[in-house]
């Protein structure tokens, strides 16, 4: 019976995946994924378009802000914020 | 101290200097080290490439500077006529080598628009287009990238690319730079020349070029040089106004796009004050009011200078070895 992954547990491998995380900079909830060099530009796009599709939230241009996007903590947090105000498509 | 915009900038004297400097070093580069006999020059019409010319010709005289005149499909008018004007104004030789057709050969338009296609199905060959940036300046936002397309009628839709899209569409618009380089390598290797690069300080440090395109060269004569420091010399050299007065342009896309809409946070002289200030510690009130921003505007101009650099790292690097 597999178990229920939880929001950050999947943005954390997502990140893992698709970006370089210092080995010896583990990544923490909190981490600034901006501050910390772990994603640019095209990594914030690649970053939106994985919530969009992974969380079925539609996400608006004025909602793309470091307070939403920049760590773990900050990402889950506007998901939960965006379910709660029904943005979400699918789940 | 008091930080001004106009600390970048040359005093006449030093800017006379820099001139002959960069003469003396330019020989010293290609024909002591490099042991070539001249220099290739891409001709654009834009102020960076006219100067390195002037420069070239000064220091190895204008019959040891060929300069290519490679317009494509999509080049502005400017940029044909106007390098025309420098090539001309140099009395360097010059060579037409259109890039059209081997651009679409390798399919970069062809490429390029079927990317577009996965997001607008109804973009074709008479559309036009380009990409840009949100500014940082006007916004918090993140600087995610976006896709503005234009009908044959005008219609205007403005998009944000998915990652895959974006990655193409950049990918296959490479191809210009890439087969320019490729052009100016040929003339290279006919004529025993080297090829000069044409990257300004601010494109060079923050990764503005194309690698193994406008990236790759043999020498880069002012990449050590803030635009507005080259723009000083352009004076100095005599280039002709015309080119001095035109802004700044990609000439890239099919539409017209300024630097600041791809790439660069601010118009170029405030740009280079900020990256000098960045480089000086300057403090972030300063750099405010000489340049009439606050300073959570100049804080967010510096994370993205230091985000570009980290970026432009790999942009730099040279093919590494296994040791």
């Amino acid at each position: 019976m597999s178990e229920l992954i939880g929001d950050k547990e999947l943005l954390r491998a997502f990140i893992a995946k698709n970006f370089y995380v210092p080995a010896d900079q583990p990544l923490d909830e909190r981490t600034s994924f901006l501050q910390q060099g772990i994603i640019d530009s095209t990594g914030v796009l690649e970053l939106v378009t994985f919530v969009e599709s992974e969380f079925g939230i539609a996400i608006e241009d004025h909602e793309l802000l470091p307070a939403n996007f920049d760590s773990i903590a900050a990402v889950s947090a506007f998901i939960d914020r965006k379910r709660g105000t029904g943005d979400v498509l699918r789940l | 101290m008091t930080f001004s915009a106009s600390d970048v900038r040359f005093e006449r004297t030093r800017a006379l200097q820099e001139i002959d400097r960069i003469t003396t070093s330019l020989h010293d580069i290609v024909r002591v080290q490099l042991r070539r006999r001249g220099v290739v020059v891409g001709l654009s019409g834009g102020i960076d490439s006219s100067v390195v010319a002037a420069l070239c010709a000064r220091a190895f005289g204008a019959e040891r500077v060929l300069g290519l005149y490679m317009n494509e499909a999509e080049s502005s008018e400017d940029t044909v006529r106007l390098a025309r004007l420098v090539g001309d104004h140099l009395g360097v030789p010059t060579v037409d080598e259109p890039l059209s057709p081997l651009l679409a050969a390798a399919g970069c338009y062809a490429r390029r628009d079927a990317a577009i296609q996965r997001l607008v199905p109804e973009y074709g060959a008479d559309w036009r287009c380009k990409v840009v940036l949100p500014s940082v300046v006007e916004t918090e936002r993140l600087r995610v990238f976006l896709l503005i397309v234009q009908s044959p009628h005008g219609d205007e839709i403005r998009l944000r690319m998915p990652p895959d899209v974006y990655a193409e569409v950049i990918a296959a618009t490479s191809f210009k730079q890439r087969m320019r380089k490729m052009l100016e390598y040929f003339h290279a290797d006919r004529l025993g020349y080297a090829v000069g690069g044409t990257p300004n300080l601010l494109e060079y440090d923050q990764g503005f070029f194309v690698k193994n395109g406008d990236g790759a060269a043999d020498v880069k004569p002012i990449a050590h040089l803030y635009k507005t420091q080259v723009y000083q010399l352009a004076e100095l050299l005599g280039i002709p106004d015309e080119i001095r007065l035109r802004p700044p342009t990609t000439d890239t896309y099919s539409l017209p796009q300024s630097q600041e809409e791809f790439y660069f946070s601010l118009p170029y002289d405030r740009m280079d004050a900020c990256l000098y200030a960045r480089d000086h510690d300057v403090p972030l009130a300063q750099v405010g009011e000489a340049l009439g921003l606050s300073e959570a505007q100049v804080e967010r101009v510096f994370r993205d200078i230091d985000a570009k650099r980290a970026a432009a790292r790999y942009l730099h690097a040279p093919p590494l070895l296994v040791t």
